[in-house]
């Protein structure tokens, strides 16, 4: 069974945003960056299924600078067997359609019989690169998932609603999966896994072998949203802290 | 300006949010013409165009055939924007549809100015202005930031079939949410934890904040996905809506799906580490404080209080 998973790095999302020099994105110096949450999911999945189904071999890829291999690394660490780096430094101007076209230039003659991403990027959020992805392929897509069983070529996977609510899929492979909160516990790579990652194949292209098309969606700009709520800023040590909240809480409301 | 607004269905009943489309759909002063897989004695109440594909064929989750059918009304109409609300069906049906046409899609919109889309980033930390470079484009606008439309028409009610309703995808059933331990959405206070907690160990200390205020204990969903709070008490879109007369949020970032649970909430107090985390947008007092060292401080407080 081949596997292609699709990882993307993104600051960690308690960091301090700056708008960047073209007022297009974050500047991206300074933010400790990690694996999105999503993906991460999608890593563990794509293990999970190696461990059950033995015979697997698990592809990890990312788009991005660099800096990217970091993420490639955890996911080899965690379990996957090699990893491919489609460097690109301005990957962040590319639109989702262009993201997967880029991954199904590289994917299209490999015959992967699965592919997990995570759900959304947490730093972008749009929620497409999975779908279109799957949809150049010519493949099925299973959106949202936070259930996933396999057996005999057919996984039965739930996906999320609102609500609580979870809708119950089949579908035949090849198929993709987009990966959501609370589909499983991602594993932390090990201290051997780590140094057997090291030795794994890790190989990177040009996004220039892949890059076949124009954004189809413009950035006008990129500001700070407007602070609406106000809320009042508390500071400084513990003991006035609790004081002034319990003054507050006294004036204006009914509950103490 | 013409727009295909995407109507959608849960179990035969017509989601409200439906009615958020009209709203936008008015806000871009767009002619409107509808798409529902949908029931006949169970139509939205909307004037214009509806192209009707009867969900008892074509099923309630069938995207690809939902797509095709779409397409379908797209090529009839030739609309500028398919617009769709940012739900489980929507994300999902979406990007299918903006692939097919290979158009640009924007996802997640709160806000129109002068015509390019505003969408939250990074936890709604930042804002972007995007639209369709195509001209042309499919949209889905965030639950809850548009007041829904109030019902006001008969739609003029057109069949569409298709050839075959074969879809990859298999649907097998819905699964309801575990029953309720606790009904939140009655509470009047509430003290829920966010992934700032750190560990399970720490949720007792939360749960006697909430326990000394006489009010329950909620969760954000990692941390109910993580095992350390029971489901029935997830605030937010997958979990419940509540209207306390407080809010106490602790080690929660305020991401859009969490707010949209809460946001009802009388007053909000959060604690939080980072100042510019985004439930400050909804609170009303924002304490910037480690929860472990803060949250215990103001149980004694409150304890020695009665
Ligand atoms: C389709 C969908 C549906 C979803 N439904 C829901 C839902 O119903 N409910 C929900 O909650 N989420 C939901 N989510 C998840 C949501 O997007 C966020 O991931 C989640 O709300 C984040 O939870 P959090 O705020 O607890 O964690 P984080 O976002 O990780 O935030 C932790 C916060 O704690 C602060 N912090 C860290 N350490 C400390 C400390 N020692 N003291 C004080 N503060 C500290 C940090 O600054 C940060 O702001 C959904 C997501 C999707 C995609």
């Amino acid at each position: 069974m081949k596997i292609l998973v699709c990882i993307k790095q993104v600051p960690d999302m308690e960091s301090k945003f700056k708008v960047d020099s073209e007022g297009k994105w974050y500047d991206q110096t300074d933010l400790a960056y990690r694996m999105n949450e999503y993906d991460e999911y999608a890593v563990e999945q794509a293990v999970r299924l190696k461990e059950q189904v033995k015979d697997a071999d698990i592809t990890v890829l990312s788009i991005g600078p660099e800096r990217v291999k970091e993420a490639i690394k955890k996911a080899l660490a965690m379990g996957c067997d090699r990893g491919v780096h489609i460097k690109d430094d301005e990957d962040y101007k590319k639109d989702p359609y262009q993201k997967a076209n880029i991954v199904y230039e590289f994917a299209k003659d490999k015959g992967f019989d699965i592919i997990f991403t995570g759900m959304q990027s947490q730093d972008r959020g749009s929620g497409q690169f999975g779908v279109i992805l799957a949809e150049l392929l010519g493949i099925p897509a299973v959106t949202t998932i936070v259930g996933f069983e396999y057996a005999d070529g057919v996984v039965t996977a739930k996906r999320e609603l609102e609500g609580g609510k979870k809708a119950i899929v089949k579908v035949k492979l090849p198929a993709l999966f987009t990966c959501q909160l609370g589909l499983n516990e991602p594993r932390y790579p090990t201290l051997p896994n780590i140094m057997k990652a090291k030795k794994k194949e890790l190989l990177t292209h040009d996004v220039s072998e892949f890059l076949k098309d124009e954004a189809l969606v413009e950035t006008v700009k990129v500001d700070y949203p407007e602070k609406k709520g106000g809320a009042l800023i508390l500071e400084g040590d513990i003991a006035d802290l609790v004081e002034k909240t319990v003054q507050i809480l006294k004036e204006k409301t009914s509950v103490l | 300006m013409k727009v295909l607004l995407v109507a959608e269905y849960r179990e035969k009943e017509l989601l409200e949010s439906t009615y958020e489309l009209a709203t936008f759909a008015d806000k871009l002063g767009a002619e409107k013409v509808w798409f529902a897989a949908g029931y006949n004695d169970n139509l939205p109440k909307v004037a214009g165009k509806l192209y009707l594909a009867d969900a008892n064929k074509y099923g309630e989750y069938n995207p690809d055939v939902h797509k095709n059918l779409i397409l379908q009304v797209v090529e009839k109409e030739n609309p500028d924007y398919v617009v769709f609300v940012h739900s489980s069906y929507g994300w999902d049906l979406a990007p299918r549809v903006a692939a097919s046409l290979k158009i640009g899609q924007v996802s997640e919109i709160v806000d129109v100015v002068d015509g390019t889309f505003v969408v939250p980033a990074c936890n709604a930390k930042l804002r972007r202005f995007v639209k369709p470079a195509t001209g042309k484009g499919v949209l889905t606008i965030q639950a809850g930031a548009f007041q829904p439309a109030e019902p006001n028409g008969e739609p003029e009610v057109e069949e569409l079939t298709l050839d075959t309703a074969d879809s990859a995808l298999g649907f097998v059933g819905y699964e309801e949410a575990e029953a309720k331990s606790v009904d939140l959405t009655k509470a009047e206070i509430i003290v829920s934890a966010g992934r700032g907690v750190g560990k399970p160990d720490n949720i007792p200390v939360i749960e006697e904040l909430a326990k000394a205020l006489g009010g329950e204990l909620g969760a954000s969903r990692p941390v109910v996905d993580a095992g350390w709070v029971d489901h029935s008490r997830q605030v937010g879109t997958t979990g419940q809506t509540v209207a306390p007369k407080l809010y106490v949020a602790c080690g929660i970032s305020g991401a859009i799906q969490h707010l949209a649970g809460m946001k009802k909430s009388e007053f909000v107090l959060a604690i939080n580490t980072d100042k510019d985390a985004p439930i400050g947008e909804v609170a009303d007092v924002l304490v910037v404080a480690d929860v472990m060292q803060f949250v215990p401080a103001l149980t004694e407080k409150i304890k020695s209080m009665k």
